[in-house]
């Protein structure tokens, strides 16, 4: 673990590298390789008549953007959820909030005229806002409190629900079927940078929101009395930080579908490296966040080619060993 | 040892057993009448007479063909899976001692409906569908033993095969996400709809496959019955009656696996009815583990026929998978149940 405050810096800094290269690899890497100076000039001086300027102004850069800023709202979602819950299997993809949120925008792809993740971003979240109020309500006991085993029950119950009425759904509508069915799959590819730029005062918002509780968060993690200690109540942090993992979850699924593991595994791994202090942990979660999910997007290309994996595919794979690594870890 | 065996019997009571003898016989002729009437019902208009009549004296008309090739096969078989997932659901609660534990829960389904998709991916409708359910049943015994396989630790906790199976699902979810999405349309579809649980199309020949697993596994697991009462009250207490812990629970669970196995195997991942199915039997009937199965069985199959009546008549011309309808009902329902259980320690 990195101790002092000039090496968590360096920790930082080290991990921004990293995303800087996973981005890089995301742009460059896939079937057609590109150079370096082709992407620089892409950006600098666009010409529509170069093939390869337009791979990666319409597929590669798009592509890396939205998988970075997933990975990162995942990743964080999941840090605060863990924080909350006091349960190290929380994420957003076991608790069913992405589910959740799943089935809402099955519902407005189906019903309603919508086609753009900025469309239906909003039953994105009311799914999310739905699908967490289920299951805090459901797994709460006598005194309020979370019983690991039981959320993830709850959690796993809830999901099983909302997939299954998203299926249902699905093969009455079989139009949308073809549609939706890629992006279920948890993908990254084939959107424009025009659909993220209608989301990205959601990500700010939730941003601004965790700059704001990161103090609160530490207290919260120390038990309810520390938090008052801070002049607040601690139902209101959660709430407050409930609606974070809404914002950045919902919108997530909203943009890439059903990426799970993401929010389990990143804030083990950050925790690991930078401890359980909220002002590193956050930052070096939306890192290795952006870092793994940009990477799990570079290999789903190689994975099976020409065909392309969903990355949800490739980070239920990866994600899986962690969680029954967790599991049989855990003395419950 | 009669005292202490009867404590840990809660259907001693005679009372309450013949409470539980009636109410089981009660759901039985409920059974047998609600198959009766989804006899009589579907997209070609037939009368009650006409079906008895079929039914009776079998000859060369059309609607001796609805009946006996098409409609009966298909509600027997509705009958069989949804009493097979039903008890499969009444072992694992039991073992686990949590309510919420099912074989779509820890993993059982998954593994079957991987192999099922991957048959269908790798064969498509080039080797004979038939070879469907033997693979998916070996789906469910392999992701079964793995679940046990990755539990293990110098024993099994039922918690910790539980999150264990959570965890394999979600693997083996990815890959049957996989296998459809590089699979073409209509495949994907096909397997798709089989995911969600369909009876379309049964045959007596699957009537046939399904029937043996349920008689031997439920004979089987009763059997066990006393010790799984026995277990119920906790690993020590079932130790100090003298009950080999582990050696039940694997026979148990193999039950429960080839039982879900069989059913996953011939109509797709229903579910919801291996969790819901022994609640409300145990309302019913109470706890005592040799009560609760034949009730389980009986509940299953009534919520299993109805869900295929409802798609298979409600929406004509269309015949929708069984799988929405109980899932739509189930969902729910297990939402008030995870509510009404929420002060457990579980």
């Amino acid at each position: 673990m990195l101790n002092h405050c000039a090496s968590r810096m360096t920790g930082l800094l080290l991990g921004l590298a990293l995303v800087s290269a996973a981005f890089a690899a995301s742009v460059m890497l896939g079937t057609t390789d590109i150079a370096p100076s082709t992407f620089i000039q892409a950006l600098l001086h666009y010409d529509p008549a170069r093939v390869a300027h337009i791979i990666i102004v319409t597929e590669r850069l798009p592509r890396a953007v939205i998988a970075a800023l997933v990975g990162a709202s995942l990743a964080i979602a999941g840090a605060l959820m863990q924080t909350m819950t006091r349960n190290p299997l929380a994420s957003p993809g076991i608790l069913g909030i992405n589910a959740g949120a799943m089935f809402f925008v099955v519902i407005a792809v189906s019903l309603l005229p919508l086609h753009t993740p900025a469309g239906y971003v909003w039953a994105a979240l009311l799914g999310a806002l739905v699908a967490a109020c289920l299951v805090v309500m459901l797994s709460r006991g006598r005194h309020g409190e979370l019983s690991p085993l039981r959320v993830v029950l709850a959690g796993v119950a809830v999901t099983a629900m909302f997939v299954s009425f998203s299926q249902g759904l699905l093969i009455v509508d079989q139009q949308s079927f073809e549609s939706v069915l890629y992006w279920l799959a948890g993908s990254v590819s084939g959107r424009e940078l025009s659909v993220v730029v209608p989301l990205l005062p959601l990500f700010g918002i939730a941003l601004l929101l965790c700059m704001l509780l990161v103090r609160h968060a530490n207290a919260l993690m120390l038990g309810d009395d520390m938090v008052k200690g801070l002049g607040m109540r601690a139902g209101t942090i959660k709430l407050l930080l409930g609606l974070v993992v809404i914002l950045l979850a919902g919108s997530s699924v909203a943009l890439a579908g059903m990426i799970g593991f993401v929010g389990l595994i990143v804030p083990h791994m950050a925790r690991g490296l930078f401890g359980v202090d909220h002002r590193w942990l956050l930052p070096a979660c939306a890192l290795l966040g952006a870092s793994l999910l940009l990477l799990a997007d570079v290999a789903s290309r190689f994975l099976m080619p020409p065909q392309d994996v969903p990355v949800g595919v490739m980070t239920a794979l990866i994600g899986t060993p962690f969680f029954i690594y967790l599991a049989r870890r855990k003395q419950v | 040892m009669t005292h202490s065996a009867s404590l840990t019997r809660p259907g001693n009571d005679t009372a309450a057993t013949n409470r539980a003898v009636i109410l089981s016989a009660l759901l039985a002729l409920v059974l047998l009448a609600s198959m009766g009437l989804s006899l009589s019902l579907g997209s070609f208009p037939t009368s009650f007479n006409q079906v008895v009549h079929a039914l009776t004296a079998p000859q060369d008309s059309d609607i001796a063909f609805i009946v006996w090739e098409l409609r009966l096969p298909r509600i027997l078989l509705a009958v069989l899976v949804g009493a097979a997932l039903a008890v499969a659901g009444a072992i694992l609660q039991g073992i686990v001692r949590n309510p919420l534990a099912s074989p779509d829960v820890i993993g059982i389904t998954s593994g079957a409906a991987m192999a099922a998709v991957t048959f269908l991916a790798l064969f498509g409708t080039g080797l004979s569908i038939h070879w469907l359910p033997a693979s998916a049943l070996l789906g469910a015994v392999f992701s079964a033993l793995l679940v046990f396989l990755l539990a293990w630790k110098g024993g099994i906790s039922p918690s910790r095969m539980v999150l264990v199976g959570i965890g394999l699902s979600a693997a083996m979810g990815a890959v049957t996400t996989l296998l459809i999405v590089i699979s073409d349309d209509a495949a994907a579809m096909v397997a798709y709809v089989w995911l969600t649980g369909s009876l379309y199309a049964a045959q007596w020949q699957d009537v046939l496959g399904m029937l043996p697993w349920l008689l031997v596994a439920v004979p089987l697991c009763l059997t066990y019955a006393r010790h799984m009462d026995a277990m119920a009250l906790g690993d020590h207490v079932a130790l100090g009656l003298g009950v080999n812990v582990l050696r039940s629970r694997l026979v148990l669970m193999a039950c429960s696996v080839a039982l879900a196995g069989a059913a996953v195997a011939f109509a797709g991942g229903l579910s919801f009815v291996g969790l819901i199915a022994p609640h409300i039997a145990a309302r019913l009937v109470g706890r005592g583990f040799g009560r609760l199965v034949p009730a389980s069985a009986l509940v299953g199959a009534l919520i299993v026929l109805y869900a295929d009546l409802l798609g298979r008549v409600a929406f004509l011309p269309k015949d929708l998978p069984a799988g929405i309808f109980v899932s739509g009902v189930g969902a729910p329902f297990f939402v008030y149940l995870l509510h009404r259980t929420r002060y457990q320690n579980h």
